[in-house]
């Protein structure tokens, strides 16, 4: 990286948008050149600034006002509030029973794997995104697959599966090495359309059946076969996800 | 419309009324014309609500105000909206400012700083400074691409470093 590109990665750095390996390259030459070092010191000095600047307006209370008024009139004036029918009383007293108890139940046999799950989450979707930035999206780029599985020969303690699913519509990009939860995981890259599909890949003890989510707006799928984990996520919707999903685990 | 729809307008858009204020005024100038764009935006998500497909509010609400107030401007202030050259990012290498790493502005002097940079300059500072919000969701809000998202950004903050550059030079 020369200065230049490093004075505008500067930003996505500052911004937390900056992908690990450039980073770390990032961080090394700012130990070493002190005209990009000053210039950080000044970009980190300006958000501060900002920051502490207090910049942002309110919302006036009367618009505040204005908006549920005008919510209270659309719900109101369609759906006049009925009144309870006594005879139905008794099924409103068994639901709100039954809903009391479940919620007393969720809060405590939620499974303690939740916010983990969460957290494990949010990595995936951030990993996708910072994949798609400063063009970090493969370490290997290959079309083949007898390409892109060589490649992660001794990069990783397990082979990924790797095959090109262009005739599903699904064309391979390539592969990159990645790291989730403390381990590093293979990231093969797919493209459907103009959608790109990241699919982190690591080793499984159990098989799962295709499980969905949303997060942020991305299309998340875990699915586990033949001992390896596979997690999609991308900006795509989730049905033709889901195709790939099924490509994968066939 | 009904009673559903009033409800997620209430759990969509109404927890977002501050940051859609926020960046209506910021684009506006005045506390006027961005009260109406927030009410016309607001009208305009109330209408689109059954096209919101989950995920956060905050970011589908401030792109709608952010077209809004596009459209307004470009039908009211039409010399306020002149479209801006993404390529020019060699320009934004060639001026090294020296700046001293320290940044002594008030409040007023930064809203001035703030005022004078470019429209869509100001919309990525005030997305990204102000609300918050990631690269990729100021992408969608702004409907460009990431790159640029982070080239404004790179731009804005060059001109706002030489703002204060400028102004510690006059002091």
């Amino acid at each position: 990286m020369n200065c230049a590109e490093i004075r505008l990665l500067l930003h996505a750095h500052a911004d937390s948008e900056l992908d690990a390996a450039n980073s770390l390259e990032l961080e090394r030459h700012l130990k070493t050149c002190a005209a990009c070092a000053a210039e950080n010191k000044s970009l980190h000095a300006l958000r501060a600034t900002l920051r502490k600047g207090d910049l942002n307006f309110r919302a006036p209370d009367s618009l505040k006002k204005d908006l549920r008024q005008f919510v209270g009139d659309l719900s109101g004036e369609k759906n006049p509030r009925k009144e309870f029918d006594p005879q139905w009383q008794w099924l409103w007293k068994f639901l709100a029973f039954g809903a009391t108890a479940f919620a007393l139940l969720a809060v405590f046999l939620r499974p303690l794997g939740i916010s983990e799950h969460n957290q494990m989450l949010d990595q995936i979707v951030a990993s996708h995104v910072r994949s798609l930035q400063v063009e970090h999206l493969t370490d290997v780029v290959s079309s083949d697959q007898h390409t892109v599985k060589p490649w992660f020969d001794g990069k990783l303690d397990f082979a990924p599966d790797v095959k090109d699913f262009a005739a599903q519509g699904f064309p391979l990009v390539g592969g990159r090495l990645d790291y989730l939860d403390g381990r590093a995981v293979a990231a093969l890259v797919y493209r459907h359309n103009k959608h790109f599909i990241n699919v982190f890949v690591w080793p499984a003890a159990d098989a799962l059946k295709p499980a969905t989510e949303m997060r942020r707006g991305y299309a998340i799928i875990n699915c586990a076969t033949n001992g390896l984990h596979y997690c999609l996520v991308s900006d795509m919707n989730l049905t033709d996800l889901g195709e790939l999903a099924g490509c994968l685990g066939r | 419309m009904n009673a559903t729809e009033a409800e997620q307008f209430e759990r969509i858009v109404l927890p977002h009324v501050d940051a859609a204020y926020n960046l209506a005024r910021w684009l506006a100038g005045n506390d006027h014309d961005a009260e109406d764009i927030v009410q016309e935006a607001c009208v305009r998500a109330f209408r689109f609500i059954g096209g919101h497909r989950g995920g956060e509010g905050r970011a589908w609400l401030l792109t709608i105000v952010r077209n809004t107030a596009f459209s307004w401007l470009k039908k009211n202030r039409p010399h306020a909206v002149v479209s801006i050259d993404d390529d020019e990012l060699a320009q934004i290498e060639d001026q090294t400012v020296t700046a001293n790493g320290v940044f002594s502005a008030d409040k007023n002097s930064l809203r001035a700083a703030l005022e004078a940079l470019p429209l869509e300059f100001r919309e990525a500072i005030v997305l990204r400074e102000l609300e918050g919000l990631s690269y990729k969701e100021i992408a969608d809000v702004a409907e460009v691409p990431v790159g640029t998202v982070m080239s404004r950004l790179a731009r804005a903050r060059r001109q706002l470093q030489n703002h204060f550059a400028q102004k510690e030079g006059e002091s």
